[in-house]
């Protein structure tokens, strides 16, 4: 490990660490630009200037030389003192003035730097260099002038986002960022170069000129836009959310986002249900929460506990979850179910809905089969990481199920359980890469669980896990709320009846009432005559069925608990207030529960959570992955031959928050006319 | 240097002839599997050869395509290299060194001239579709200065009367012969040998 001294100061760094690092080591702050800890080195910004004794007589880019045993290293020294203010005055040269109008101001790394290491004035006296503005989509703004060619976001989109979108054309300083023919960033990623550019050349198109940093109050949380549960940090003024950023957590989401979770925030200022609603006469009308909440309670009361129902959506919170299971019970219902989507999972041994060997496992892994599962799609940030991965070769991946558009190189194996009884058998060529891998994963999504062989085929995975030495099965889930429901229960009691049944009832008469807790994506036109009551935040195809709607709050307006496809428990923090008359989802259930004459036996959060704890106690446990068994693969078993189905068709549209948002209804009509395009061209880029 | 963009007309397509898609078959083979981005810079090269000497925009795709590259990449190449150019050229392209010692020599009368003559700005065609032209960095051949470089050929020695005959020359359709223009043969001294003046044998007196 090499040893140097810097500033006086000795320390010992990890071999192969650069001079940058190694002054951050010593406490020592040095400026970047185009240095980011998670992309390739370029060396090209020249900020990170350091002086290096012994070396030749000229300041060293830190971020690019390698820190060598016995190095004196001066990062306060005259000389270094003059490089950064020369490099600034050069940076300034053809950068505009314009901080008062630029989104990127106070929290701007130029306007920092130049604050901390530049001088008050420049010797440029010639016009400044301006610079075409370039479209890169609905989501990106761009002020090109601004750009000081760090080439942050090009390294992002090739080296994490695994597209090939972007490039800088021309050279010196007529260099320009630019996408190919200036055609939209098409990547699920592509929010994220506007948190890597250093200054204000990519900005939000959304958030453009609504709010200063400095306005905001900063909440951090969890989002629920898959199941992954990404940290964010949600930034409100008053009570509404102007934008989301991620967080450092390298568990879940590294520092990334997926542009569904950035841009989502329009869609929590639309189609809010602010106010219960009643139906009478065919036609909704407002109500208070009393009368409401009486007539869900008459209804309930009259329908015998065998023919009510209940239903919780995909992002709906462990807490609500909990109280309606309670509810359920004390009412004496077994009809009760948290998958929309019919998965065939819980019940069981909880590694067995889990994704196991964690999402970090990814890093490290050196085979991947992916079974009915679309990461790209169902799980973007994670997909990210087997970009990652991939990049850095001595890596294999293969998929089974319908086609994907993977953005690494992944072998299209075959279409469904025939393959995987195929890799089983060792007759398939890929079962010998698995068996040679020392970390091999294979990943089962919602395309092969949620059909009604679901369970067979999560048993075949497991005994295909058993034969080539994997530590088990990982289950990527794509509904936030699925691995908390699962955890507390929300399942078919005996004799109950799943969602699928319960439509099948609610169609042939047998059910009288359900309870949709948030869920919208099941087929409202197949609920027949049943009593629907809908509790949730939007006004999606659960409201527009409702005969009662109780209004909820989304996931940015509450405190409350989701748990992720790992099995992580994490908390979510109220960054604003729910709209209007719209409480806090357990609170409403709790009210409910007086109305029915059935009382939760809880009166606050607190109370709440003990109880969860009672009913699943990994949820002590917030932040962590805990350790889950699974259990063995059954025997017998029979896996039907249709192939696996995508999950998800629409990235953008999966949740009805997102449904809310024009900016993903924007992104998903360019999604699709590039699909289009695609398909007619059969040519990539 | 400026902003170096692709033209606003672009033709439909682009393919390389079969002896140059056979010749870039064979470029590709020198690198190894993986590696075939190696080759855009010869690729674009014999592309633009075949162009009429401009790079299209159907060639970078059709280029990418072949590479198994980016467009975007095959696109930064080209817009970095002023060898390639952009945009349809004539038929001679003119590109005058303006580097100090052509411009200490007079690179500003020859450069006077072909304005005045062709009648068109930097990177435009003459309306005969003969001619265009543009400034240039040093092309190395600052002996022979002021020259200009005239397709692949350096023609040098130049004032602005030799100039202006070169350029007629061109447009009658002859092909003047390329180097000095003032007789003298490579760069040898101006006024006669002042060197090696003798033969092999009879020299070295002094050492």
């Amino acid at each position: 490990m090499p040893k140097l001294t810097i500033d006086g100061t000795e320390v010992e760094v990890e071999p192969g660490a650069s001079l940058l690092q190694a002054c951050e080591a010593a406490g020592k702050e040095i400026p970047r630009f185009c240095y980011h800890e998670r992309l390739s080195i370029a060396g090209n910004c020249r900020m990170c200037l350091i002086e290096v004794e012994g070396g030749p007589p000229k300041p060293v880019a830190s971020c690019a030389m390698a820190a060598a045993d016995d190095m004196v290293v001066h990062t306060d020294s005259p000389m270094v003192k003059k490089a950064r203010e020369g490099v600034m005055e050069f940076l300034l040269a053809n950068h505009p003035l314009d901080c008062p109008i630029c989104d990127q101001g106070g929290e701007c790394d130029l306007q920092d730097q130049a604050m901390a290491f530049g001088t008050d004035g420049s010797r440029f006296a010639e016009n400044k260099r301006a610079v075409d503005d370039k479209n890169m989509g609905p989501l990106i703004k761009t002020e090109m002038t601004r750009c000081i060619h760090c080439t942050r976001c090009v390294r992002f989109t090739t080296e994490v986002a695994g597209i090939y979108d972007l490039g800088a054309t021309g050279r010196g300083e007529d260099l320009e960022i630019t996408t190919y023919l200036e055609k939209a960033v098409m990547s699920e990623m592509s929010g994220n170069v506007i948190d890597l550019c250093p200054v204000g050349a990519l900005t939000s198109k959304p958030y453009a000129f609504t709010a200063r940093p400095w306005e905001l109050s900063k909440t951090e949380t969890i989002d629920v836009m898959d199941a992954i549960g990404s940290s964010i940090r949600v930034d409100a003024r008053g009570s509404e959310v102007m934008r989301i950023l991620p967080r450092i957590n390298d568990d879940v989401n590294e520092e990334w986002i997926s542009d569904k979770t950035r841009f989502i925030w329009d869609g929590l200022r639309r189609q809010r249900l602010d106010t219960p609603y009643i139906r009478e006469d065919g036609k909704l009308r407002k109500a208070g929460w009393g009368e409401a909440l009486q007539r869900v309670a008459e209804k309930v009361k009259a329908a015998a506990p065998d023919r009510i129902a209940a239903v919780a959506g995909d992002l709906a919170c462990a807490e609500s979850m909990a109280a309606l299971k309670d509810l359920w019970d004390a009412l004496g219902s077994p009809h009760i179910d948290c998958r929309q989507d019919g998965a065939q999972l819980g019940g069981g041994e909880r590694g067995d809905y889990l994704f196991t060997s964690t999402l970090s496992a990814i890093d490290t892994a050196d085979a991947l089969l992916l079974i009915g599962c679309n990461p790209r799609a169902e799980a973007a940030v994670f997909n990210a990481r087997i970009v990652e991965r991939s990049r850095l070769g001595g890596f294999a991946a293969a998929s089974i199920g319908a086609p994907i558009d993977a953005n690494f190189p992944c072998a299209q194996l075959g279409a469904g359980p025939a393959t995987l009884r195929e890799l089983i058998a060792g007759e398939h060529s890929f079962a010998k890469t698995l068996a040679d891998a020392e970390q091999p994963m294979i990943i089962v999504g919602m395309g092969a669980l949620a059909r009604p062989d679901g369970a067979a085929v999560l048993s075949a995975a497991k005994q295909l896990a058993a034969n080539v030495g994997a530590t088990g099965v990982d289950v990527l889930h794509n509904a936030a709320a699925r691995v908390g429901g699962l955890d507390l229960g929300l399942l078919p009691g005996e004799g109950g009846r799943d969602v699928a049944a319960i439509m099948q009832g609610a169609q042939a008469g047998e059910v009288d009432l359900v309870y949709l807790l948030g869920a919208d994506e099941i087929d409202m036109n197949g609920l027949g005559d049943a009593f629907i009551v809908y509790q949730g935040s939007h006004g999606d195809a659960g409201a527009h069925r409702a005969d009662v709607i109780l209004p909820g709050a989304a996931y940015t307006e509450k405190n409350a608990l989701w748990v992720n496809t790992e099995g992580r428990v994490q908390l979510g923090v109220r960054a604003c207030f729910p709209p209007g008359e719209a409480r806090e989802d357990w609170t409403i259930l709790r009210a409910l529960s007086d109305f029915v004459g059935h009382t939760l036996g809880y009166d606050d959060l607190s109370g709440l959570r003990a109880r969860m704890i009672e009913l699943a106690p990994h949820f002590t446990e917030i932040g962590t992955a805990g350790q889950a068994v699974a259990g063995a693969a059954s025997e017998g078993a029979a896996m039907a031959d249709t192939p696996f189905d995508l999950a998800i068709d629409d990235f953008y549209l999966t949740n009805p928050i997102a449904r809310a948002s024009a900016v993903m209804a924007e992104c998903s009509a360019l999604a699709q006319v590039a699909a289009q395009d695609k398909e007619a061209t059969g040519t990539h880029g | 240097m400026s902003v170096r963009r692709l033209a606003e007309e672009q033709p439909e397509s682009f393919e390389f002839t079969p002896e140059n898609l056979e010749w870039a078959q064979q470029q590709i083979a020198k690198y190894p599997e993986g590696r075939a981005a190696s080759a855009v810079i010869s690729l674009l090269w014999r592309g633009q050869e075949q162009n009429d000497g401009w790079v299209s925009e159907p060639m970078i795709r059709c280029i990418g395509d072949l590479l198994g590259m980016p467009y975007i990449r095959v696109l930064e190449v080209a817009t970095f290299y002023t060898m390639f150019n952009l945009a349809p050229r004539g038929k001679y392209l003119i590109q005058i060194c303006k580097t100090t010692p052509c411009w200490l020599r007079g690179s500003d009368d020859v450069t006077d001239v072909v304005k005045r003559k062709l009648g068109v700005g930097p990177g435009k065609v003459t309306e005969d579709g003969l001619f265009s032209w543009m400034e240039v960095e040093c092309l190395g051949a600052c002996c022979n200065a002021p020259m200009i470089q005239i397709n692949d050929d350096y023609y040098e020695d130049l004032d602005a009367a030799r100039t202006e005959a070169l350029l007629d020359a061109f447009a009658r359709g002859e092909t003047p012969a390329p180097g000095s223009q003032t007789g003298r043969r490579s760069s040898e001294p101006v006024g006669g040998l002042t060197s090696l003046t003798g033969s092999a044998g009879q020299t070295g007196g002094e050492s």
